[in-house]
């Protein structure tokens, strides 16, 4: 029996498990233990791959053979050919869609090649409710080195050294943050970790508290011994079920082995973490709001400084940093800052984790060294565009980030090159969009957002977004102005430089970005009443072209409000008082026979 | 909102939710989680007890639930709907999704239809980008959601059971 020794991962991350990767690590288990192999082969629940576009995905270990778009029927030919005839199982590979060649190994594929994983180094490979398989890749090694060998100064020259910055959006030197924090004398300091991730698109706090917790465990430890707290807290959004689960398992463990408590690893030195959550406010992203959550209170921002290391939780000095940069420091402590700040570029140490979703290729979760272009990240990870369409944007930093255009594709990514381009890194969303998507509504999308999750509390995000959502809205109505656009511009401006938080001063960004980069866009809505996507659907009409129409009624038949009609084998009709513009009959029509005027 | 009378013991649950977290008023979200938890909504009589039991103004418990867009003050229908609104659902078109649901159903977002079966609600990002566009009705999430399967997602509902089958 060659199944000795073999390990089947299956992806238990949030994308995976929506489709039905519980179901298949159950079947794998039965049919296992049907054949009674349950005690030669381990079946294991890992965090995400990344490979989102391709889920669910399932790995056999020792000899690394990655399937994809697995389902639940799947397992017993996986179990009858691959584990005991030691045939792989063809029609399961990924294929490469250039060559068509199958590809076996995660590897060789595209979409791994050029990723470097560091805050996601065990993401995928180890199972997260199990510490043992954290300790046996490294795991609490970096606390132990500290807490045996380095002072808390020494610590904090080393995370310093290596040039990390906050990977929340902010990129402040964390070394740093470390060390103010430290510095303040206080009876009692508190680390919090941000895991409010807020912004549409992004999940990779998410992922790496669902695929590797421990890794943040240790390393709001290690942030406690270097600045003097005994305590820990976690904002985690209450709409993380999974996360919240996976941590609470860690947790638990961590103080069964002694890595947390009173006296950790028999040091003196204490440290314990609790639970807080979110209930749904983008806002609370920001440090002060987030505190202000934590105390039960409305979270609201407040005016910086006093900053969270000298007043935070409770009046108490307060060390915020977010989930990707504590997943960060383990392997910066074990492996030295010389390591870690060669990878990146010159301000702009390390990797980041992007979320790249949108009308792409090879949707999710990926880590690439800082100063990776937009275009290796978006045509050789992502494997460009879907159904071959023209690239149009990326929209980087969620809500308060910007859309960048073709002439930033050979822009290496990092903190200050994003910002000069007039979008930023935030925490690491990227959406991509085709040509088939508007410019003025992606902005008034984003606009949106930002009304239902402005808190209220100063007037220029409060009643100005409102006022540019408004005229976003009239212009996508075919009402617009050119007046309005200049007033879109002066406003934003406004708003930017009189909001109180990161949120009011960056809202307008999605708005200034594409009147930069589309203004053309905004002209056509304003002064031919055009929506050159074919997006507002005030301002274009479904027309059926005589010529091409065969009468083969599939349209008549999908219409789901009845605006159809005509003869089989003659031309059809759209009524178009009837007409709700739901493109249904767009999409269904085999013959281009419906056409956007 | 019509006034409703709380059953004695509702309160009395209230009462324990507070106390296991020492009626202290930092610990406000907490006890509003968990009390949604059982009882699925925050109507303003629940809230009143639970300003009385922290020591807290009727205002500030107010001021933090209708804060929040997790918690609510309307009862949910018995199979919630959330369709995804974050960035990577609306370019792969959730908008047009959303439409069909409130055309079908006839409810406005935050509403319940008049059976009580139905709510309709957005969400930011569930992070199951890569199934985009994302609906969840209750846990359970549909991906790559089209206008076209709306019809059947609802039907799959209406009998009062949830089938065992994927989307």
């Amino acid at each position: 029996m060659t199944a000795y020794n073999t390990h089947i991962l299956v992806c238990g991350g949030t994308g995976c498990k929506a489709s039905e990767s519980e179901l298949i690590k159950l079947n794998f288990k039965n049919q296992l233990a049907e054949l009674g192999l349950d005690d030669d082969v381990q079946v294991i629940h890992t965090g995400c791959f990344g490979f989102c576009e391709k889920g669910p995905i399932v790995k056999i270990q020792p000899d690394n053979t990655f399937y994809v778009t697995v389902r639940p029927e799947d397992t017993k030919e996986i179990i009858e050919e691959h584990l005991i005839k030691g045939r792989k199982v063809e029609r399961l590979l990924y294929k490469n869609p250039k060559t068509q060649e199958q590809v076996t190994e995660s590897k060789n594929m595209d979409f791994y090649k050029k990723q470097v994983r560091v805050a996601l180094r065990n993401c995928g490979f180890i199972n997260p409710e199990n510490i043992e398989e954290y300790i046996g890749n490294d795991g609490y090694s970096a606390l132990g080195k500290c807490l045996e060998e380095y002072s808390p100064e020494e610590t904090i020259q080393v995370i310093k050294d290596s040039g990390l910055r906050g990977r929340g959006g902010g990129g402040f030197p964390t070394g740093l943050k470390w060390e103010i924090t430290r510095k303040v004398q206080a009876d009692q300091k508190y680390v919090v970790c941000n895991a409010d991730e807020g912004d549409p698109g992004a999940f990779m706090d998410r992922s790496i508290l669902e695929g590797d917790p421990h890794s943040v465990i240790e390393a709001m430890a290690i942030c406690g011994y270097c600045i003097g707290a005994s305590k820990g807290l976690v904002y985690i959004r209450a709409e993380y079920p999974l996360a919240i689960q996976r941590l609470k398992t860690a947790l638990a463990q961590a103080r069964e082995y002694g890595l947390l408590g009173e006296n950790v690893l028999g040091s003196g030195f204490g440290f314990e973490i609790e639970i807080r959550y979110g209930a749904g406010a983008f806002v609370c992203g920001e440090e002060t709001a987030l505190i202000h959550s934590m105390e039960g209170k409305r979270g609201e921002p407040t005016f910086k400084p006093p900053f969270p290391s000298e007043s935070g939780y409770m009046g108490k000095p307060t060390n915020v940093n977010n989930v990707e940069t504590f997943a960060n420091i383990p392997p910066i402590i074990n492996k030295g800052a010389a390591w870690f700040s060669s990878i990146g570029t010159e301000k702009s140490k390390g990797t980041k984790v992007f979320a790249l979703a949108g009308k792409i290729n090879n949707v999710g979760l990926i880590e690439v060294p800082m100063g990776t272009t937009l275009r290796e990240v978006i045509y050789d990870i992502g494997g460009g565009i879907k159904d071959g369409k023209k690239f149009k944007a990326v929209q980087t930093g969620g809500p308060s980030g910007g859309c960048l255009t073709t002439a930033f594709l050979d822009t290496p990514i990092d903190y200050d090159n994003l910002l000069a381009a007039g979008s930023m890194m935030g925490s690491g969303g990227m959406i991509v969009m085709d040509e088939d998507d508007c410019m003025v509504s992606i902005a008034k999308f984003y606009l949106e957002f930002t009304l239902d999750e402005s808190c209220g509390k100063c007037t220029p995000c409060r009643i100005g977004n409102k006022r540019l959502h408004e005229i976003l809205v009239k212009i996508t109505e075919g009402k617009g102005t050119r007046e309005d656009i200049d007033k879109l511009r002066m406003l934003s401006q406004v708003i930017k430089d009189t909001s109180l938080c990161g949120l009011g001063q960056t809202s307008p960004n999605p708005v200034l970005s594409t009147l930069d980069n589309f203004l053309h866009e905004y002209e056509a809505h304003v002064d031919s009443k055009k929506c050159p996507a074919g997006q507002c659907k005030a301002l274009m009409q479904y027309v059926i072209d005589d010529e091409k129409c065969t009468g083969c009624t599939l349209c008549f038949r999908n219409c789901p409000v009845g605006a159809i009609s005509g003869e089989k084998r003659s031309p059809h009709y759209i009524d178009q008082t009837l007409c709700i513009k739901c493109g249904v009959c767009f999409e269904k029509c085999k013959f281009d026979a419906i056409k956007i005027v | 909102m019509p006034k409703i009378k709380l059953a004695e013991k509702t309160v009395e649950l209230i009462r324990e939710i507070c106390a296991q977290f020492n009626n202290q008023e930092t610990e406000l979200i907490n006890v509003l989680h968990q009390v949604q938890h059982k009882l699925g909504y925050l109507p303003a009589e629940v809230q009143e007890v639970i300003a009385k039991e922290l020591n807290a103004s009727v205002a500030k418990v107010y001021g933090v639930v209708t804060f929040y867009s997790f918690f609510t003050m309307l009862p949910q229908g018995q199979h919630p709907i959330s369709i995804c609104m974050g960035t990577a659902c609306y370019v792969r078109g959730a908008e047009k999704v959303l439409t069909e649901f409130k055309r079908q159903l006839g409810i406005e977002v935050g509403q319940t239809s008049a059976d009580g079966k139905f709510s309709l609600s957005c969400l930011r990002c569930v992070g199951a980008c890569g199934l985009a566009p994302v609906v969840l009705v209750g846990e359970k999430v549909y991906g790559r959601v089209s206008p076209q399967q709306v019809s059947k997602i609802i039907a799959e509902y209406q009998d009062g059971c949830a089938s065992a089958q994927s989307a």
